[in-house]
Parts: C-alpha cells; sequence; structure tokens
C-alpha cells in the first residue's frame, strides 16, 4: 500500500525545519524587479520547478533510492554534483543549511542511523531523500516532496513581498500540480541513473539574486 | 560527523531566553548581563532578528563578548515561530555554540521583538526572562498574558523614565506581581547599580539551580484563564 500519510508529513510546510526563513528565491527576484506581478510570480514558480526544482527532486530522489537499498556509497558523490549544479556560494550554503535543520528535525521526529551518516552539512534535498526512505517512502515521493516544499515555501512568501490575494497565489499553485507530478516523473526515472548524469538546468538570474541578497542590509527572509 | 545534539539538562549551558515587545530593551538586558558577567561565566548569544541583523551589531559594537560569541539567527519576518513552533533553527544555534565554545555556562537567546503572547518553548530554554518597560505604557503588566504571568523573570525596565512618561513604577510592579500570583519581577535600569546587580544575582541563582539539577523548565503557555471584578462586585471570568 502506497504511504501517503508519511508523505503528506515530510512534505508539510508545518514540519518544524526552519523552512518558513526563506523565500526560495522570491525575494531577490522582487528586488531585483523580475517579479513584479501575479503573471510574474507564476513565471517565476514554473521557472524555478523546471530548473533548480528539478535539479532538488532529482538528487532527492536519488538519494531516496540510494537509501533504500541501503547503500549510502553514493551520497559523498551527489554532494558534489549538487554543487557543482549550484553556481552561487551563497545558494550552495542556504542548501546546506536548510539540509542540516531537515536532518535535526528529522534525527528527533523519526531517529534513524542514516541521518547521522550524512555527514556535517547535508544538502536538503540528499536530506529529503534519506527521509523519504527511512519513512518508507519510494524515489517519486522523495522528489514530490522536495517540489512541493520549495515550491509552496517561494508562494507562501509572496503575502509578504508583493500586493498578492492568497487565492490567487494558491491558484497558481494549483495550476501547477500536474507540472510538479511530472517533474516528479522525471526525477525518479533520472534516479535510476548515474549521479553524474543527473538534470542540471540552470538559473544564472537566480544564482546572481541570491549573491545580491546576501549583501543586502535589509531583507526579511534568509534567501 | 553528526550534529551533536545533546538535550540533557547539566551536561550543557543553561539556555536563557530574553523575550518581550519590541524596543523594551531586551538587547540592552543581555548587554547588562554579558558586560556584568563575562568574568563569572562562559557565555554566548544568539540575536533573533526580524529582518536584519541589527541587535547581533550592537552587541557586537558594544564589546560586550567576543564578536564570535554572538550570532544571529533570521527568522523570516516570523520571530514569534523561531521561540515556539518551530525552534530548529534556533536550537542548532545553540547547539553549534555549545559545541565551539565548550564548555559554556548560559547561552543567552533574544527573541525578535514580538507581542505579548510570544513566549519560548521549553524544547528551545531551560528559564525565560520576559522584558517590559515603562515607556510601554502603565497598564502593560496588568494586561497579563503569558509572558507576564509566565515567565521565569518579568523585568520592567527603564524605570529611570518613569516621571518623563507618567508610569506609577511601584504601581506597574504591584500589578506584574498581582498578574504573577507573586512570581519575581524586577524593577531595572541600567543607570541604577542595585537594580542591575539584582538581576545579576537571578541569573547566577537560576545558573547554581540549573547546574544543581534543581531546575525544571516552565513553560508560560498559552493564556492563563483570569478574574476580574466589574464595579458592582459581580465577577466574571474568562478562558
Amino acid at each position: 500500500m502506497e504511504r501517503q500519510a508519511a508523505l503528506l508529513l515530510l512534505a508539510d510546510g508545518r514540519l518544524p525545519a526552519g523552512g518558513y526563513a526563506h523565500s526560495g528565491g522570491l525575494e531577490p527576484a522582487v528586488t531585483a524587479g523580475f517579479v513584479a506581478d501575479m503573471a510574474g510570480l507564476e513565471k517565476f514558480l514554473i521557472g524555478r520547478a523546471e530548473t533548480t526544482g528539478l535539479i532538488a527532486a532529482a538528487f532527492a530522489a536519488t538519494a531516496c533510492a540510494r537509501a533504500a537499498a541501503d547503500d549510502l556509497s553514493d551520497l559523498e558523490t551527489l554532494a558534489v554534483e549538487l554543487d557543482a549544479r549550484t553556481p552561487s556560494p551563497e545558494l550552495r550554503k542556504v542548501s546546506r543549511d536548510l539540509g542540516r535543520q531537515l536532518r535535526r528535525a528529522m534525527s528527533s521526529i523519526h531517529p534513524h542511523p542514516f541521518f547521522a551518516a550524512l555527514g556535517t552539512a547535508p544538502h536538503q534535498p540528499i536530506v529529503m531523500g534519506v527521509a523519504a526512505a527511512v519513512l518508507g517512502l519510494g524515489p517519486r515521493d522523495a522528489a514530490l516532496a522536495i517540489l512541493h516544499e520549495n515550491n509552496s515555501g517561494a508562494a507562501a512568501a509572496a503575502a509578504k513581498l508583493m500586493r498578492v490575494d492568497p487565492f490567487d497565489v494558491h491558484a497558481i499553485l494549483a495550476r501547477m500540480t500536474t507540472r510538479l507530478d511530472a517533474l516528479a516523473g522525471r526525477a525518479a526515472v533520472a534516479a535510476e541513473g548515474a549521479p553524474a548524469d543527473l538534470p542540471s538546468p540552470g538559473a544564472p538570474l537566480s544564482d546572481i539574486a541570491a549573491e545580491h541578497h546576501r549583501r543586502r542590509d535589509v531583507r526579511l527572509f534568509a534567501s | 560527523m553528526h550534529d551533536e545534539t545533546t538535550t540533557a539538562p547539566q551536561a550543557r549551558a543553561l539556555r536563557l531566553g530574553v523575550a518581550g515587545p519590541v524596543g523594551t530593551g531586551k538587547s540592552s538586558v543581555i548587554a547588562t548581563i554579558c558586560r556584568h558577567l563575562r568574568d563569572e561565566f562562559a557565555l554566548g548569544v544568539i540575536t533573533n532578528d526580524i529582518y536584519t541583523d541589527e541587535d547581533a551589531r550592537f552587541l557586537k559594537s558594544e564589546g560586550v563578548l567576543p564578536e564570535e560569541r554572538i550570532r544571529a539567527v533570521e527568522t523570516g519576518s516570523c520571530p514569534h515561530t523561531a521561540i515556539r513552533d518551530d525552534v530548529t533553527m534556533n536550537l542548532m544555534a545553540v547547539e553549534d555554540m555549545e559545541r565551539d565554545f565548550a564548555p559554556l555556562d548560559i547561552v543567552l537567546v533574544e527573541s525578535g521583538g514580538d507581542n505579548l503572547t510570544a513566549t519560548f518553548s521549553p524544547a528551545l530554554v531551560d528559564a525565560q526572562l520576559f522584558v517590559l518597560d515603562v515607556a510601554g505604557g502603565g497598564d502593560v503588566a496588568r494586561k497579563g498574558g503569558p509572558g507576564i504571568s509566565g515567565a521565569d523573570l518579568l523585568v520592567i525596565n527603564k524605570i529611570d523614565l518613569g516621571p518623563y512618561v507618567d508610569v506609577d513604577v511601584e504601581q506597574m510592579v504591584t500589578d506584574a506581581e498581582k498578574a504573577r500570583d507573586g512570581g519575581p519581577v524586577l524593577a531595572l535600569s541600567r543607570k541604577h547599580p542595585d537594580t542591575v546587580e539584582k538581576l545579576c544575582d537571578w541569573v547566577r541563582e537560576m545558573h547554581k539551580t540549573y547546574a544543581g539539577g534543581g531546575h525544571i523548565p516552565v513553560d508560560p503557555g498559552p493564556m492563563a484563564p483570569h478574574h476580574h471584578a466589574h464595579d458592582d462586585g459581580h465577577t466574571h471570568s474568562h478562558e
């Protein structure tokens, strides 16, 4: 039987892992003038899901598949490959900060020796993959969890950053559900291959905006 | 290697939270504690800011501790969440600090200024101060709320300003003691050394009790049921 409730637990924005302090790049994008209205927000979220979202999903799916097979030997390689797909030092740090937080939360919520094996500062998608595996979930679930968490986190930040009607924001999320399902499917397929062959689409403007964001004196979100 | 996740009391520093509304002097209280107790205790400070790292910068500029012992946690404009509903970021900041500067005696956690209902989760701190100030209005203490009624110590700060803002400090302290069922209330001004010494004594005593295993974290929790009497002598209660 599918472990649907475990997936909802893992993907829930209320999972106490500190995600609320981040806007998933929305604040830097709004500040830079890349996103100014609801149409811009929808394009931003779609662009993000199709680029860094797909990368995160593929790495979560791969980490999940490996952990489910009791094989953690590739995790270091996965971390290196994910670093290589994240040009911004700031975003590499954010990914590892969020990964540590998720690991800290999950190792208390659902203890498992795999969490200790993840190293000092594991990337968020890799922790998500391992957490999914120890909850009995599969690679596609892990991909969906990180896609949903990252997407809904950025969308929720819109309420604090822009003049929005929250119903309109959630309407975007509703329109994106089919897309996220498809991306999770692609990520699960990619997880069957070698780490070096995982998808690597880029989002250079987000990388640049993230670097500027870190240097700003006043910001609502950490990233 | 794994992040250390020591939660057993006495095996780690006393974790002391400082909460209270914006502008009541939380950073100043922490600076005061650091300045007066840094030679007695090994200290670390975690600040929470709503959208800057202003408080960490203030404490660093005051030179009350070596800069590396003051760290800021960004709360994404959710200071309440960061000390209550989802403490993971702060918990990790505290654990990192304790590990990086072991052994520490006390880690102070400053909440980002919030409203009267924001109190620390016992999962994050062992004891907490709630800071009000006279300039915020003499009636605030009477209003109660979980921080005022349930914190381990209520500080009424800036008492030297009382005459300038028409607040009767003694009355405010009396109101606060009533709201706290006799729990400790400290009238504080950094310009009155005797009150600063009382604050330091409270921290010393709390550390001693904690280190001796005698302190059990108390959750201020949600708003306590309370009563108030109307002029006609009729009393009602609401929860």
